[in-house]
C-alpha cells in the first residue's frame, strides 16, 4: 500500500461519509456513546484525583484517626456498635500522655445539626461548619492562622467563648471591618473573634474555609447531649506511624476495659485508608465506565461492521471495475479497513469532543472538579479505531475475495 | 515490449474453459489458439453463449483458462495468482466497458488516475498523464466533471481516457457502444479508428455486425470455438502489416 494511496482512500472514505451523513451518524453512535463516557467520566475522575491528592497532603499523610464507630462501613451499625461506650476529652489526653510514639493529640467535637446562621450585625454567614478543637488542631491539620491567635490550652481549660474563623466566613461576616476582638453570634451563643484562617480550599466536597473553629470544651458545654468525638493523632516520625497504632490500640483497651478475647470497640484509622477506600469506589467507577463504554463500543463495531457490509454490496461494481483496472486483493481489503477506522476514527473524535464538553459543563456548573485526561483521549482514540480495525476486518476481507468478473456483472 | 511486428502480442494456445454445473461439465472454450500482433484491430464477434465473454475475460486476464497457455508479450500469464494478473491487467490490459464503469463520486480526471494510483505513480505523473490521456479523447475541458455531468459519449471517452493512461499492450472493449445511441456510437468508434491509426492495438468483442466491421479482422467464435478468422480491410502499407495465422472455415 502507497502512502499517497492512503491519502486517496482517505479522502474517499470521508466522502462516502459525508455522502451518507445519517446512515454514517447512526452507525458510529454506539462509538460515540462508548468514547463520550470514557471521556467524561475520566475527566471528571481526573478532576477528582487531582483534588483528593491535594486534600490528601493537605490533612497529612501520616494522621491517625481514631473513632469509636467504624471509619468506613457499607450497612447498618450492629448492636455491639451502637452500644459502644463513647470516646471522651479524658482519652485523649491519656493517648498523648501514654503512648511515646505519638506527638500530638486532637479531639474534635461537633455541635451537629445546627442551622442557623453565624451573624455579626446585619452580616449573615450561612452553612457553616463548627468544631470544637484543641490548640493541637493546628499542628495535625494544614490550617494556617491569618491573623490574631489560635484557641489556647487556657481556652479549652476554661470553655472560653473565643471563635477562630475560616476565611470565607470572615469575608461573609466581615467584608471592610478588622474581625479580631469583634463579637460573633451563632445558635444563641456569642463569640468574641480572637484569629482567622487562611484560604485552604474544599476537600471531597468540604468546603473548608466556611467554618468556625471553638475551644473543644465550649462545644462540648453547650452540646452535652452530642457526646461523639473524634480524635486526631500526629505520631511522632513516618516511621513510628505503627509504633504509634499499636501504642493507641494498647491504651484504648485498658481505657475502655476490652477483655483479650473481644476485639477492638473502636477504631483506628490513617489517612490511608481513606486514599483506599477513595481508590476503591473511584475504581469502581472505572468499572462502571469500562463497562458503559465497552458496550457502546460493541453495538458501535456491529454497527460499522453492518453498513461496511451493506456498503461492499452496494459497492460490488466497484470493486469490480477497481479489481479489472489493476486493484490488487490487498488494496481492496485496506481500502474498506481504512473506511471503517475512518468511520469509527470520526465517532471516536466526535465522543472525545463531547465528552470534552461534558466535562466542562462539570466543572462549570458542579462543585466536582474535571480535567480533560490526554492519555485517556489517546487510549478513546486509539480504542475506536481499533473498533473500526476489527469489525471492518470481515466485510472488507469480503471485498477483497469478490471475483472481478462476477462483481463487474453485478446489478 | 515486443514493438516489432513479428512477434505476437498476444499468443494464445489450445484454451479451455470448463465450467461444471452439478455433474454437468460445460465448454465455455473449445481449445481456442489464436495470435494478435501490435496494431492489429480486431473484433471477436460471436452470438451470445458462443463463449467470446469467457474468451474476453481469458484475454484481459480477470479470468484464468482451465487448460492450454496464454501470453502476452512472450510472458506466460495463464498460470499467474491473483495479484499477479492484476498487475497485468493495470500494466497491459485497458479495459472499456459497455456501462462505462466509472466511480459516480470521482471527477473525470480522477476516474482516470484510477489505474496509476494501483502501479504507485506519484501524484505530480499521474495528474500530469491523466490529463494527457483525456486531451486524447477531446476532454480536456470537462476534466473536473462528475460522470452524472457527462453525456453518454463522454463517459464512454473518460473510460477509454482510463483504459490509455497506463500505455497499455492492449485496449478490450466489451460492446463499448451497447449502450449509446447511434450517432454517438459512430463517434466512439471513430475514436478507436483514431486510437488504432495513433499505433495502439485494439481487441473489440461485439455481437453487432456494423461495429465489428471497423476493425481489420474479425474472430467469429461459435460454441467455444474459433469459427472464422478474416481480414475484412488490408490496412496501408506504411503501417505494420497484421498476420493472420489461422484462416479455418
Amino acid at each position: 500500500m502507497f502512502r499517497h494511496e492512503i491519502k486517496e482512500v482517505l479522502l474517499l472514505s470521508l466522502d462516502t461519509i459525508r455522502s451518507n451523513k445519517m446512515r454514517s451518524f447512526l452507525t458510529i453512535l454506539g462509538v460515540v456513546i462508548g468514547v463520550m463516557t470514557v471521556i467524561g467520566m475520566a475527566s471528571v475522575i481526573e478532576g477528582l484525583n487531582r483534588s483528593f491528592a491535594s486534600g490528601l497532603s493537605s490533612l497529612g499523610s501520616s494522621t491517625i484517626f481514631v473513632t469509636r464507630l467504624p471509619q468506613i462501613q457499607f450497612g447498618n451499625l450492629t448492636q455491639e456498635q451502637r452500644r459502644r461506650k463513647f470516646l471522651v476529652y479524658e482519652d485523649a489526653l491519656a493517648l498523648k500522655e501514654d503512648c511515646p510514639a505519638v506527638a500530638a493529640v486532637s479531639p474534635l467535637s461537633f455541635p451537629g445539626l445546627v442551622t442557623s446562621p453565624a451573624k455579626y450585625g446585619a452580616n449573615q454567614a450561612n452553612g457553616v461548619q463548627v468544631r470544637g478543637v484543641v490548640a493541637d488542631f493546628m499542628r495535625i491539620f494544614d490550617s494556617p492562622l491569618d491573623q490574631g491567635r489560635f484557641i489556647s490550652d487556657y481556652d479549652v481549660e476554661h470553655r472560653t467563648n473565643v471563635a477562630v474563623l475560616g476565611s470565607e466566613v470572615v469575608d461573609t461576616l466581615f467584608p471592610s471591618l478588622d474581625p479580631l476582638g469583634k463579637t460573633i453570634t451563632w445558635d444563641g451563643q456569642e463569640y468574641v473573634v480572637v484569629g482567622t484562617l487562611q484560604k485552604v480550599g474544599s476537600f471531597l466536597g468540604q468546603d473548608r474555609d466556611n467554618r468556625i473553629l471553638l475551644p473543644f470544651s465550649t462545644v462540648r458545654k453547650y452540646y452535652p447531649n452530642r457526646r461523639d468525638i473524634f480524635v486526631a493523632v500526629l505520631p511522632t516520625s513516618q516511621e513510628t506511624m505503627q509504633t504509634a497504632i499499636d501504642q493507641i490500640i494498647e491504651v484504648l483497651r485498658r481505657r475502655r476495659h476490652v477483655r483479650p478475647d473481644q476485639d477492638n470497640d473502636f477504631d483506628v484509622g490513617t489517612s490511608d485508608s481513606i486514599s483506599e477506600l477513595y481508590h476503591s469506589i473511584t475504581g469502581g467507577a472505572y468499572m462502571v465506565m469500562l463497562v458503559i463504554s465497552s458496550i457502546g463500543l460493541l453495538v458501535g463495531g456491529i454497527g460499522v461492521m453492518n453498513i461496511m457490509l451493506v456498503s461492499v454490496t452496494e459497492r460490488t461494481r466497484e470493486i469490480g471495475v477497481r479489481k479489472a483496472i489493476g486493484a490488487r486483493r490487498k488494496d481492496i481489503l485496506w481500502q474498506f479497513l481504512l473506511e471503517a477506522m475512518v468511520l469509527t476514527g470520526v465517532g471516536g473524535v466526535l465522543g472525545i469532543l463531547v465528552g470534552a464538553g461534558i466535562s466542562w459543563l462539570v466543572n462549570a456548573f458542579s462543585p466536582l472538579p474535571s480535567a480533560v485526561s490526554v492519555i485517556w483521549v489517546v487510549i478513546a482514540f486509539s480504542v475506536s479505531v481499533s473498533v473500526g480495525l476489527f469489525f471492518g476486518l470481515y466485510p472488507a476481507n469480503k471485498a477483497a475475495k469478490l471475483d472481478p468478473i462476477e462483481a463487474l456483472r453485478y446489478e | 515490449m515486443g514493438k516489432n511486428g513479428n512477434r505476437p502480442m498476444i499468443l494464445t494456445e489450445d484454451l479451455w474453459k470448463t465450467y461444471e454445473m452439478g455433474s454437468e461439465k460445460i465448454h465455455a472454450l473449445h481449445g481456442v489458439s489464436f495470435e494478435i500482433r501490435q496494431n492489429e484491430y480486431v473484433a471477436i464477434m460471436g452470438p451470445s453463449g458462443s463463449g467470446k465473454s469467457t474468451l474476453m475475460n481469458v484475454i484481459g486476464c480477470l479470468d484464468t483458462p482451465s487448460q492450454g497457455k496464454y501470453y502476452i508479450n512472450d510472458r506466460l500469464v495463464s498460470e499467474l495468482s491473483d495479484d499477479e494478473l492484476a498487475y497485468i491487467r493495470n500494466k497491459e490490459i485497458g479495459f472499456v466497458f459497455q456501462t462505462f464503469n466509472l466511480l459516480s463520486r470521482a471527477t473525470a480526471l480522477h476516474n482516470v488516475e484510477l489505474p496509476l494510483i494501483y502501479n504507485g505513480t506519484p501524484s505530480v505523473e499521474r495528474l500530469e498523464r491523466a490529463k494527457a490521456s483525456l486531451v486524447k479523447v477531446d476532454l480536456g475541458d470537462r476534466m473536473g466533471h462528475k460522470p452524472n455531468e457527462l453525456s453518454g459519449g463522454q463517459r464512454q471517452r473518460v473510460a477509454i481516457a482510463r483504459a490509455l493512461v497506463n500505455n497499455p499492450s492492449i485496449i478490450l472493449a466489451d460492446e463499448p457502444t451497447g449502450n449509446l445511441d447511434t450517432a454517438t456510437g459512430v463517434e466512439i468508434m471513430n475514436l478507436f479508428e483514431r486510437l488504432w491509426e495513433q499505433g495502439n492495438t485494439i481487441v473489440l468483442v461485439t455481437h453487432e455486425h456494423d461495429i465489428a466491421a471497423h476493425a481489420n479482422r474479425i474472430i467469429h467464435l461459435r460454441d467455444g470455438r474459433i469459427e472464422r478468422d478474416e481480414i475484412v480491410r488490408q490496412v496501408e502499407a506504411q503501417k505494420p502489416q497484421p498476420q493472420t495465422t489461422e484462416a479455418a472455415t
